[in-house]
């Protein structure tokens, strides 16, 4: 019983593997989660032109680099998926560990980002809109650290040639953090 | 024993059928949009700035989810579930936007908004020239 592939993993009664289907389906839920957050982001920046000035204290060269990993780990990822394919299995399992260092490049330097502003007294609670700021990047973040922990469980099975359509599904899950992060980049870092 | 689901990659194999420097190429395109994306607002120039950051934004967006997330090889109904969680989300700002941007109504102010602007008059004021 515990060996055997799960109903869901073969069954396609949507015709498409249900998998894929639920990555969808989670990825649906997060347009409304993050949509709502910009949204009410972009009607109180609208109301507020003076968050110009908070925004002016963001680190527009952090965020930049972080475009640049995020958007390269989306490369790698593909690629883990290209080679999953082909059952190359070992340049699969490289390319995701690559996604995953690039997860954790993002996480080093948010984390560096985010110690220097609250050094400087940006805080959570400074204004409406650091509230903004820690809230929509945080819940990034969140979702970065779980894409990162999936990837690490999904290359074990792909060293031993298992569940490899996993690969794919995982990657649309990171190309969608990516997606986030290509509208929080100019909402938070390029407005100002 | 789970196996690898053969059928859903021929889908993919099918449709695509893309080798890996056609990512790179792709990759390579998100990046300079990136820097466009960066230099456009440089200008100071709101239209410019609307244009590069955000219309940037848009077609960054539409390269992923069409070249990394294969969405247009998906099942039809994949698209429209997550266009219908889009206009959810503009559904929503429709709604409310005019009484959240707004100060005042009919019946109700918002005396603690009208503060906070008007205390950062000059700072609008410095915006406009």
């Amino acid at each position: 019983m515990g060996t055997t592939t799960p109903i869901a993993t073969t069954r396609s009664v949507t015709g498409m593997p249900t998998g894929r289907l639920a990555v969808w389906w989670v990825i649906g839920s997060e347009i409304v989660i993050f949509g709502g957050l910009l949204m009410c982001y972009l009607m109180l920046r609208l109301k507020f032109p003076h968050w110009a000035l908070n925004s002016s204290h963001t680190n527009t060269f952090a965020g930049g680099v972080n475009t640049f990993v995020l958007l390269t780990s989306s490369l790698s990822i593909v690629l883990a998926h290209y080679y999953a394919e082909r059952k190359e299995e070992l340049k699969a399992f490289g390319l995701i560990w690559a996604t995953i260092f690039g997860g954790l490049c993002f996480l080093v330097i948010k984390g560096i980002e985010w110690t220097t502003e609250i050094q400087n007294g940006f805080t959570i609670t400074s204004s409406l809109f650091w509230s903004f700021y820690y809230t929509a990047a945080g819940l990034h973040a969140l979702h970065v650290i779980a894409g990162m922990c999936l990837m690490g469980w999904i290359s074990i099975d792909v060293l031993q040639k298992k569940n490899m359509h996993r690969v794919e599904l995982i990657g649309i899950y990171w190309h969608f953090v990516d997606l986030v992060w290509i509208f929080l980049f100019p909402l938070l870092y390029i407005a100002k | 024993m789970a196996e690898y689901v053969a059928h859903s990659h021929d889908e993919h194999k099918d449709a695509d059928g893309h080798g890996p420097s056609f990512y790179i190429k792709i990759w390579a395109i998100l990046l300079v949009l990136f820097a466009i994306s960066v230099i456009g607002p440089e200008f100071g120039h709101r239209t410019v700035t609307l244009i590069t950051a955000f219309g940037i934004a848009l077609v960054k967006a539409y390269m992923v989810a069409v070249n990394f997330m294969h969405i247009k090889h998906e099942r039809k109904y994949i698209p429209y579930i997550m266009f219908a969680m889009l206009g959810m989300v503009f559904l929503f700002y429709i709604a409310v936007s005019t009484d959240v941007q707004a100060t005042s109504g009919t019946n109700w102010e918002n005396a603690a908004a009208k503060a906070i602007i008007e205390e950062n008059k000059d700072f609008e004021h410095h915006l406009e020239h």
